[in-house]
């Protein structure tokens, strides 16, 4: 499956929402929008009156599906282009973008899916998860996220509606006590033929690979993608 | 050329010369982005082979490819993802020692660097000749971490960075350029980080 490329393009902003602290929801009318697959991501170049320019990429949180573009940002104190996004950006602006971008951190709608996220890693199964109840076939889907407490979990609410496993480091879960994300709790979400979608900061992502391939998931069916400081991918 | 965002300042003005466009300096953080599982590979069963369009394909294990001359990489590496590291120091061999010993054929033109976890990039042969790449197994004079591709790493410091496969345990020598890993995915056929070509296209 060849997965679809856009070019630079401006988008308006439709909507800006907070609804966790230290990060923002952009809903963007993209121009002549090619629609992604859910996982990919577009680039925001940010261009100053003396023609500095500076960009970042951020996963789409949206459905190919919705009329919109939905960008996740979680904003960084010393972020240049999150802090922007985060603290400036009004509806009305137009900002330059590219996407989507991106062909292997993708789910196409078909396969069994187990997807593990840490934090603002949550995202790209977000559009995945959105795009499963598009069409009708949630059940593809397996979903665990961790997070330090459910206040700083992105999407806490969609994600608890469709049954997500939910481990929070910092504060117990109904039930669940605080912990980190453990091999056993992954192993009943766990099907063959599945593909593993690890997405989290650098150290997440190592540690849930590991306990993916402690619960029997095979290394080549696991594809990661991880955080740096810069976000991601690649 | 697009005008300028409403209300952006940028924070950079006083902008380092050894930064490429589009690039922040990422000081002394060196990010993790890895599109696949870290493989954890042992010295002993590693081993580099160069084939494909090449008079004696050959392969060295990690004993061997130590015995080869020790060369080193000083200075700057750059990011697709927009960081760059200032002043890194890289030791292992020159990609050209091992050239010289399987010696390419007249009609090679371009690589394929291979890793251990089937990642693949594509680069143009004349791009990994002449003092430009490096197989490396030392990072700031200690082992390279595995995280960073460790035990041993392809570098090639000029190109984004995504062209210096990790764990890197191939390369084969081409007539015609074929698309790597990443390449099939949308990022550009070359990826010099000066020109920012970053995409298909840029």
């Amino acid at each position: 499956m060849k997965a679809p490329a856009g070019g630079w393009t401006t988008a308006t902003v439709s909507g800006v929402r907070r609804p966790i602290q230290r990060s923002v929801e952009l809903r963007l009318d993209v121009h002549d929008r090619i629609d992604h697959l859910p996982g990919q991501h577009y680039v925001v170049r940010l261009t100053a009156e003396d023609g500095y320019t500076a960009q970042r990429s951020y996963s789409v949180a949206s459905a190919p599906g919705d009329p919109l573009v939905e960008l996740f940002v979680e904003r960084l104190d010393d972020g240049e282009v999150s802090t922007y996004l985060a603290d400036v950006v009004e509806p009305g602006d137009e900002l330059e973008v590219r996407g989507p971008i991106g062909g292997w951190f993708v789910w196409d709608g078909e396969t069994p899916a187990l997807l593990v996220a840490g934090g603002s890693g949550v995202v790209p199964f977000v559009s995945m998860l959105r795009h499963a109840r598009a069409i009708g076939r949630e059940d593809l889907l397996r979903i665990a996220v961790s997070a330090r407490t459910l206040a700083a979990l992105p999407y806490a609410d969609e994600l608890a509606a469709a049954g997500a496993l939910i481990a929070l480091t910092r504060e117990q879960h109904g039930i669940r006590p605080a912990g980190r994300l453990a091999a056993h709790e992954l192993i009943p979400l766990w099907e063959p033929g599945q593909t593993a979608y690890v997405c989290g900061s650098a150290s997440f992502a190592e540690a849930a690979t590991q306990l993916l391939e402690t619960a029997g998931q095979p290394a080549s069916s696991i594809r990661v993608e991880r955080f740096g400081p810069s976000g991601p991918p690649a | 050329m697009p005008g300028p965002t409403r209300g952006f300042l940028g924070r950079r003005r006083d902008r380092d010369p050894r930064l490429p466009p589009g690039q922040y300096d990422a000081g002394t953080d060196w990010p993790v982005l890895t599109a696949e599982p870290t493989p954890r590979i042992a010295p002993e069963t590693w081993s580099i082979t160069v084939d494909g369009a090449v008079e004696s394909p050959t392969t060295w294990d990690w004993d061997q490819a130590h015995a080869l001359p020790r060369s080193e990489y000083r200075g700057d590496i750059h990011c697709v993802t927009t960081w760059s590291k200032f002043g890194t120091w890289f030791a292992g061999v020159s990609v050209d020692s091992l050239l010289e010993a399987a010696r390419p054929t007249a009609e090679a033109r371009f690589v394929m660097a291979t890793s251990k976890t089937g990642y693949t990039t594509n680069l143009p042969l004349e791009h990994i000749t002449g003092g430009k790449a490096w197989i490396v197994w030392e990072y700031d004079g200690k082992p390279l971490p595995i995280e960073h591709g460790g035990p041993v790493r392809l570098l090639v410091p000029h190109l984004y960075f995504w062209k210096s496969a990790k764990w890197v345990t191939r390369l084969t020598l081409l007539q015609r350029d074929q698309p790597g890993f990443w390449e099939q995915n949308g990022y550009h056929d070359l990826g010099d980080p000066w020109r920012q070509q970053r995409y298909q296209g840029d």
